[in-house]
Order: C-alpha cells, then structure tokens, then sequence
C-alpha cells in the first residue's frame, strides 16, 4: 500500500511542478493545492498506513496506529487552505491593478513600470 | 517550568487581536501598538535575565510530558535573539507613525506588524520542529500582508512571487518534517537530537539534513535560492524593508543554526563542508550586487545576503568559537540593518528617490543623519571598536585555525567590498554639491531619525561593550555546541 502512496504521491508532485511552470496565474495556484495535497498524503504516508486499531485505550490491542502524523495534516490542512485563499484574493487584485494574469508580463524590478 | 516564556509571544498576540477592532482609531492604535511592544522588551529583558541566572528555561504546554506535547524553550541564543527582535519591532513601530502612511495604518498595519512579531518570536523559542513550522507560516503570512500592503503595482507584483516561493518551501518543510518522523518517530527537538545520536546520522539522515538546508536556505536567501529576495524586498516601504530585512532572514539563519548544530553535528565532512561553500559563494554573489547598483535600496539589500553569507560560514566552521562570532555577527546584523533600511527610509523621504545619481550634498541640511549613517556604514563592515568586527574576528579567526583558509579568507576580503558599497551611498548621497528638493519641506525628518537613532546608538554599545555581553555569547555558543546540556534541560522531567 505505501509503494501504490508513493507513485501517487509522485504522480500529484509532477502534476503540481507541470502547473506551477505555467505562465497562468490561476494554474500556479490549482498547482500550489496540488503541491500541498501531495504533501499531506505523504505526511500521512511516512506515519505507515493500517498498522493497528485505533488509537483509543479501551481497544486493547496489540498495535495501535500513529495518530500524530494526522494531527500534522489536520493543522497543515488549515494552513493551506489560508494560504490558498489569501493568493486567489491577491491573484484577483494583481489582475484588475496590473490588468494581466501572465507571468512572462510580470518581469521587472523598477517600481514604476 | 516558567510561564515567563511564552509572554513574548501571548503580549503581542493579545495586542494583534484587540488592534484588529481599533483600526478606525488611528491615534489610539498607534499607542497600544508601541505600548504593547514596549512591553515585549521588558519581558524579554526579564526572560533574559531569568536564563543568565538559572539557565535553559522551558515550558511543556498543556502539561504533557516532554517527549509528548509541544515545549517552548529558551536558551540563551533564543533569549537573546527574542530580545532584540523587539527592540527591532518597537523601533520600526515607533517609525512607522509618521513614515507609513494613514492608509495603511486604517488597514490593520499595526496589528498585521504584531502577529509578524508573534511568528519570529514563536520560532525563536519553540523545542518542536512541527511547531517551528507552524510559527513560521504566522510569520510568512503576516508577512505576505506587509508586503502588499498599500496596493501598488510593484508591491502586488512583487508579493505573487514572494508567496509563490514561500508557498513551495512550505511545501517542503512538511516534506522533511514528514521523513523526518518516519526515521526518527518524533517531533521534539531535544528527543530528535538523542534519537539522531543513538543510529549515529546514517545516509537518510544526511538527506535531511540537505533537505532542512534547502527548506531554511530558502527563507534565509543562501546561494542558489536567494534569487526572490532583491525583488520583493524593493518593493514594500521602510519600516517593512527594515522589519524584513534584519528579521525574516535571520529566522531562516537561526533554523539552520539550530538544526545543523542540535539534529546533524555527525556527518561534517558532508553537511558543513556543503553549508561552508554555499555561505562563501553566498557573500560573492552578495557582494557582486552590493558593488553593481546604483541604487541606494539595492545597495542594502543585496548587503543581507553577504551577511547571511558571513553568518552561515561561522556555523560551517562549528568550533565554538566560531559558534561565538556567528551569533555575535547575527545579533550585530539584525540591529544595523534595521538601523540602515530606516536610514535609507529617511534619505527616500527626504529626497524621493533612491537613485544615488540623483542624490548628493544632504550632509549640508542633515549633520546627524550623514553621521549616523556613517556610523552605522562603518559598523556593517566591522571597523573596530564598531560591533561588526568582534563578530567577524572571531569568524575569521576561526575560520583560519580550521584550515579553511579560502573561506576565511573571502570573509575577510568581503569586509573590504563592503566597506566599499556602502561609502559609495555615503561620498555620492552625502557629500558632494548641495541640492534641493522638491518633497524636502514636508519630510519629518527629526521623528524619523527617533528609531535609527536608538538603533545605532545599542549598536555603538553592543561593539564598545562587548567584554560584557561577550560571556551570554559564549554561553549561548556553549550551549550549541553541547546539545547534552540543551536535551537535559527538555527532557528532565
């Protein structure tokens, strides 16, 4: 099972890079979701997958899986998700200041272009 | 167990939160801002003051045992970094007032400055890796709003780049976070460090360690990875760039710091010979950029990365003397830049520009400004008794008992570069034929030279007075280089 997660993992990772080198704004960020869902599903991953009952002391079995890499995702999740919201709010305001979503358009230091 | 910890983080905090309803009310933010922060200070001193008595101090929160739940620690190096971050805060604050504009204050720049506070504290102290992730993306998102705070063109540019580079190496923090708890099956720092010691650093571990370098070279702009800095910190105004320059930076140098001495000191021959060449060709490329602009903004940007060049070479060195000036030189930084990025606000203000070649002769109407800057100028290069150059001495020295006499010797070199870019700001900007200009009446140039002045002036008696503060250096070093008396201090409960 961790073999099939890691080629799906790998398959989310490679999607993800494909998008973020897009000249779309929009696509970058469907690609920035991507990257950290890729990543979530590896935290998860990494904790080993249905190694044991449910982490609760009434189960009395013999192993129990690893509850912690599930709370890392939970508060990785969060901030994701604020992150990604925050960048489609700034993406939707670079677009109507600058009037593009094209990165090749939005080169340049000067301060005044 | 000591409550006194987590003051530096709750106090701001607290504060972000209550300015959020006060927006309307500029006056009245401004006060509780600078109250607030002021605050912070004292906390710290007294934080500082508690850990020079008693030693390491930590705080298991919610009670759970060590090894278990999230801990906070302070040593000496995050006592001291936590100090003068909000010395740094106050006075950026205290600028602020009549530098950032009314606009922004109305939409919550105050409280955003806060919770950015909350984020580079909070990393400082943490003793848990995941945790050190979280406070770092308090940090970077306040810092996403800082940084296109205002609206301009060049800001909203500047900041999809910014947050899509974060975005990514946030990405890959998790990443290592996860392969780190797969090998290692823990998340606090002290427990990590035991566990990494009792297999000895096998081949995974070194990967990691590369892994973190990548993930924190990132935020701290090292070699290749420093490409996103030049551009997006030009675009925010002063007190941003200031509070950027000398914080945001040096919370990736602390991570790495932290990491390379507490996780990975078994494989050197790897690790540090990796982070010593990335750190000399890290100062090259900073110095080529320092030397190549006319731009006074530029200038002391690309002046960060030859610090953090110079900053990261000590900790490749790892002796503890080495230790001793890279934590020297980091605190030395985080005070003159922020010193600098204000004096440079203040030049921008008065002239409304940053084009050198458009400056010249301000030395005329502004004694103290031109003095200040020349002191602060002379300190970033390390002219002795001025703080860089103990820092840097000890650097060096270091560096050339360790036979990495190439490294040191560019640091050495580099000192010299420096000293040539920044006179460069002084001779054209300074001295020269008298102009005028046209925003000149309206600049408040006595309030804005408040907050640099506290700065050098902190700066002057952290060079004059280094045989004081030279023993909690040594100390925090100390602790660095020995991870048993840090692992102790977390796990005895």
């Amino acid at each position: 099972m961790e073999i099939v997660m890691a080629f799906v993992v790998g398959i989310i990772f490679m999607a993800a890079t494909y998008l973020m080198l897009s000249k779309s704004l929009l696509r970058i960020i469907i690609g920035t979701g991507l990257l950290s869902h890729g990543t979530h599903l590896l935290v998860l991953t990494m904790g080993g997958l249905k190694n044991g009952a449910a982490p609760l002391l009434g189960e009395h079995a013999a192993q129990y899986n690893d509850p912690l890499p599930q709370a890392l995702i939970l508060t990785a999740i969060v901030i994701a998700f604020g992150v990604t919201s925050f960048f489609l709010v700034l993406a939707y305001r670079a677009y109507q200041e600058l009037g593009t979503d094209n990165m090749d358009r939005l080169r340049g230091t000067k301060i005044n272009e | 167990m000591n409550n006194l910890l987590l003051l530096p983080i709750l106090i701001p905090l607290f504060t972000a939160v209550i300015l959020i309803f006060l927006n309307r009310f500029t006056v009245a933010s401004r006060w509780v801002s600078v109250l607030s922060l002021l605050s912070t200070v004292f906390v710290s001193v007294l934080l500082f003051q508690k850990v020079r008595t008693d030693g390491i101090q930590t705080l298991n929160l919610g009670n759970w045992e060590a090894p278990f739940g999230i801990t906070l620690v302070s040593d000496m190096l995050s006592a001291l970094l936590v100090l003068t971050t909000s010395v740094i805060a106050f006075a950026c604050c205290l600028y602020s007032f009549r530098a950032i504009g009314e606009e922004r204050e109305k939409f919550y720049y105050y409280s955003i400055l806060q919770f950015l506070i909350v984020g580079i504290n909070g990393a400082f102290t943490t003793g848990d890796i995941f945790n050190l992730f979280v406070f770092f993306e308090v940090m970077l998102m306040s810092s996403y709003v800082l940084l296109v705070l205002g609206g301009t063109k060049a800001q909203l540019r500047e900041s999809v780049k910014y947050i899509l580079v974060n975005i990514i190496s946030s990405s890959l923090f998790v990443i290592t976070v996860a392969y780190l708890y797969s090998v290692v099956g823990t998340l606090n720092m002290a427990h990590i460090s035991t566990r990494i010691a009792e297999v000895g650093q096998p081949g995974i571990l070194t990967v990691i360690a590369v892994l973190f370098l990548i993930v924190f070279g990132l935020k701290g702009a090292i070699f290749p990875l420093y490409f996103w800095l030049p551009g997006s910190y030009y675009a925010p105004p002063a007190p941003v760039l200031a509070l950027f320059g000398a914080l945001l930076t040096k919370v990736g140098v602390y991570s790495i710091m932290r990491t390379y001495t507490l996780f990975f000191p078994h494989d050197p021959g790897y690790t540090h010979e990796l982070l010593g060449v990335l750190a000399v060709i890290t100062i090259i490329v900073g110095i080529i950029g320092a030397l190549a602009y006319w731009d006074i903004k530029k200038i002391i940007i690309y002046n960060i990365i030859v610090a953090v060049g110079v900053i990261l070479f000590g900790v490749s060195v790892n002796t503890t003397e080495s230790l001793t000036g890279a934590i020297f030189y980091l605190i030395h930084d985080m005070l003159i830049k922020a010193a600098l990025f204000l004096l440079v606000g203040v030049v921008i203000a008065i002239t409304g520009t940053s084009n050198l070649k458009k400056i010249s002769g301000l030395i005329k109407n502004y004694p103290l400004l031109g003095w200040m800057f020349l002191l602060s100028a002379l300190a970033l290069a390390g002219i002795p008794p001025l703080s860089g150059f103990v820092g840097k001495l000890l650097i060096i020295k270091s560096g050339f008992e360790a036979e990495a006499y190439w490294g040191a010797g560019i640091v050495l070199m580099s000192s010299l570069l420096v000293l040539f870019s920044v006179m460069k700001i002084f001779i054209n900007g300074f001295w020269g034929i008298h102009r005028t200009y046209e925003k000149e009446e309206k600049a408040p140039v006595s309030w804005l030279l408040i907050s640099p002045a506290i700065l050098v002036i902190i700066s002057v008696l952290y060079g004059v007075g280094a045989e004081l503060v030279y023993p909690y250096i040594l100390e925090a070093a100390e602790t660095l280089t020995n991870p048993s008396t840090y692992i102790n201090a977390v796990m005895k409960e």
